[in-house]
């Protein structure tokens, strides 16, 4: 009885599973609408003129980042909290009463949110600050779901049975700390309705910084919620996937060390790469384009480190299909994380700003990196919270080969279309005037935009492979006797 | 020590903490109370322009077009003078941008008409060929909200000291009061007031009519906002 191995619960990592997975179609789904909206007006009205209003870009594009951002991604957060903190931490949540209700308040209450948030960005109600565009209400709720989340965390750490904190568990600290800090210091507003007595939309807010220092702080914010929505809980994923994944131990623990806290220091002084050229005091700009190369350091030593994790078993990325994900997604974090940096120093920001090369690379973060790791994750976790063998091995591979091939057209598409746009916006003639109007700057980007809508449709056809392998492991496969313990089901 | 923070959960968190919260302590703080104060010729706005920064808003017009002129040949070239930290003192929340899908607004009030806005508004291809942006018909109909706005008025005046009801410097030397209603009746007859200099340059007959009744159409709003930057 005693060498049994513990049981894990599994019911809240579940729930999310199913988050992740919905939210990921609706959210991925928006953004191929809003591409292809970019390459051919007409889409605008695609469900017709009444209804214009609710499927224009302006209305969708909130829509699509929230629901990639705050659905798909931050349900693949809980998720892989819900399973891998009770493994690392060697406890059940099932032994806790309070920390299983506390699983599913947290997991119901975001639904609430997430219902909440597609309703009223529909309507037109935002802040208008990116990723943070929810009114004030909203943002209430918000926070009480984080706490909750904070509870379970510190909680099920507070009755854990392995004395010493693994990797991922550092990292999912960090993300619950750190997004608890920005969140609520960019979110910072008057409730209208009640300081003039009264008067108009109860849900309207006015936020208490002005002009130069609120884009200072929404920037602050706006680049740290990648650092700790995209960056800090992925590498808690493949800090614990890969190695369980593959069957080696992590290459270097001084590596992840210095990782660690190298990235917490240095991340929070790049937002001001966002702000280059603007109104924000030249140093606070220039600290911005500094600390973004000095990233550089800990965003390689994280992805060298799972590289290495590796050294000696390469076969494995031939054989099985899940390692080839995790493989690529750190191969596009460092493909990323040094594509960031370049494009925060000045002279090559003045250049890139505002054109399609900076979402070019928020997507090749994006899908290459947090997407596949997710994915990868969900792979993982899904035999053995379901106890079924995955449905099947080659969909998976040929899903793949599929999205890799979206996210390559995706963002060579886009940096062509912005460093075609950049170029033309400041290309004088031979007397000194601007050679093209904005329209022409416009109009040629058309083959671009195409290329990218595409490019988006196969990784959606892609994520819809995922979902239904996922739904076919759930309700077609047999039930295996017990949770499956080989270090690989892929490879063997 | 690491080995110890990692069997120490609190301790661990804190360290965490400090490690990040360092960052933004040294770089936003000092420049809080400098970068605020308006510079000459920036006026707060008036209920019938924040109720169209609210319908820009509304319908994430930043998503689009940023409100920054870098301080380029090319874009002082394009848009006029580049932004001044001060001009954006009135600007809750800020609207700069992030991305150029369409040209910058930030000085649009200097070169295009109310007439221009219009018929780029219900038809953006017929004004500028090859245009991406979609029409936005529904502005011609649904009401913008002016009492939202005034309560906003209402709310920075008292909050933040933005000076309604007194003499602001222009860059001419000479002063410019912007004047907020005493009372919500007051704000939306000020609000109607300024909806009805902007109607007569206009030609959809159906917006002139609800002006005339005593609505106002968010194209009449956002018409006003955009007629303002300058």
């Amino acid at each position: 009885m005693e060498n049994r191995p513990l049981e894990y619960d599994y019911t809240v990592a579940k729930m999310f599973m199913f988050t992740t997975i919905v939210l990921g179609i609706v959210g991925m789904l928006i953004g191929v609408i809003l591409a292809f909206q970019l390459a051919f007006p007409s889409v605008n009205t695609i469900l017709g003129e009444g209804l214009a209003e609710y499927t224009n870009f302006s209305r969708l594009r909130p829509l699509h980042t929230d629901a990639v951002i705050f659905g798909f991604t931050l349900s693949g957060i809980f998720a892989t909290w819900y399973y891998v903190g009770q493994r690392v931490l060697k406890v059940s949540m099932a032994e806790s009463g309070l920390l299983m209700f506390l699983g599913k308040l947290h997991f119901w209450l975001y639904l609430i949110v997430v219902a909440a948030v597609v309703v009223t960005l529909f309507m037109g109600i935002t802040t208008s600050k990116e990723y943070a565009e929810f009114e004030w209400p909203i943002d209430i709720a918000v926070v009480v779901v984080w706490v909750l989340w904070g509870m379970g965390l510190f909680g099920l750490i507070g009755i854990r049975r392995e004395k010493s904190l693994y990797i991922s568990i550092w990292y999912y600290i960090a993300t619950f700390l750190g997004i608890a800090m920005l969140y609520l210091f960019n979110n910072m507003e008057i409730p209208t309705y009640f300081a003039s007595g009264g008067i108009g939309s109860w849900w309207h807010s006015v936020s208490m910084y002005a002009g130069t220092n609120d884009a200072l702080v929404q920037w602050w914010y706006g680049h740290n919620a990648v650092a700790f929505g995209f960056t800090v809980p992925i590498v808690a994923m493949i800090y614990y996937f890969l190695p369980k994944e593959s069957g080696q131990a992590i290459y270097s623990y001084k590596l992840s060390l210095l990782s660690f806290w190298g990235l917490m220091f240095v991340y929070l002084w790049a937002g001001g790469h966002h702000l280059l050229y603007s109104t924000v005091p030249d140093w606070m700009q220039t600290m911005g384009s500094i600390f973004s190369v000095i990233l550089i350091l800990p965003s390689w030593g994280s992805a060298i480190n799972m590289l290495l994790t590796m050294k000696g078993e390469w076969q494995q990325v031939a054989a099985s299909p899940l390692i080839k994900f995790m493989i690529l997604a750190s191969t596009f974090y460092m493909f990323s994380t040094l594509e960031g940096p370049i494009q925060a120093i000045k002279s090559v920001n003045a250049i890139a700003h505002f054109t399609d090369w900076i979402v070019g690379h928020v997507h090749d973060g994006v899908l290459g990196w947090v997407g596949f790791m997710i994915m990868a994750s969900l792979f993982h976790m899904a035999p053995r919270v379901f106890k079924r063998e995955i449905y099947s091995k080659s969909l998976m591979a040929t899903q793949f080969w599929i999205q890799t091939l979206g996210v390559v057209l995706y963002f060579t598409s886009m940096w062509i279309a912005g460093i075609t746009q950049g170029m033309m916006w400041r290309a004088h003639d031979e007397f000194g005037n601007l050679a093209y109007s904005f329209i022409d700057t416009v109009t040629v980007l058309h083959p671009y935009y195409t290329i990218r809508g595409v490019g988006g449709l196969l990784y959606l056809v892609g994520f819809l492979m995922f979902a239904y392998n996922i739904y076919k492991t759930m309700s077609a496969r047999p039930v295996e006797e017990s949770e499956l313990q080989n270090a690989s089901p892929m490879g063997a | 020590m690491f080995h110890w923070l990692e069997k120490h959960p609190f301790f661990f968190a804190v360290g965490v903490f400090v490690t990040i919260a360092f960052a933004g302590l040294i770089e936003i703080l000092p420049n809080f109370a400098q970068a605020s104060r308006p510079v000459i010729g920036t006026a707060p706005y008036s209920t019938l322009e924040l109720a169209g920064r609210h319908v820009y808003i509304k319908n994430s017009c930043n998503a689009c077009h940023s409100q920054l002129v870098r301080p380029f040949k090319s874009e002082t070239d394009r848009y006029g003078h580049y932004s001044l930290s001060g001009e954006y003192a009135y600007d809750r929340p800020f609207l700069w941008g992030s991305k150029r899908t369409g040209p910058d607004l930030m000085r649009v009030g200097n070169y295009r008409t109310t007439d221009w806005h219009e018929n780029h508004m219900k038809d953006p291809a017929s004004v500028v060929p090859g245009s991406i942006m979609p029409a936005y018909k529904w502005m011609f109909t649904n009401n913008a909200d002016v009492d939202t706005a005034y309560a906003e008025q209402l709310t920075v005046a008292n909050a933040f000291s933005v000076p309604y009801n007194e003499p602001v410097p222009m860059k001419d030397g000479s002063t410019k009061i912007v004047k907020m209603g005493k009372n919500l009746a007051e704000a939306r007859a000020l609000a109607l007031a300024e909806a009805k200099e902007i109607v007569a340059d206009m030609k959809d007959q159906d917006v002139k009519d609800a002006v005339a009744r005593g609505e106002i159409p968010e194209i009449v709003a956002i018409i006003a906002y955009m007629n303002s930057l300058k």
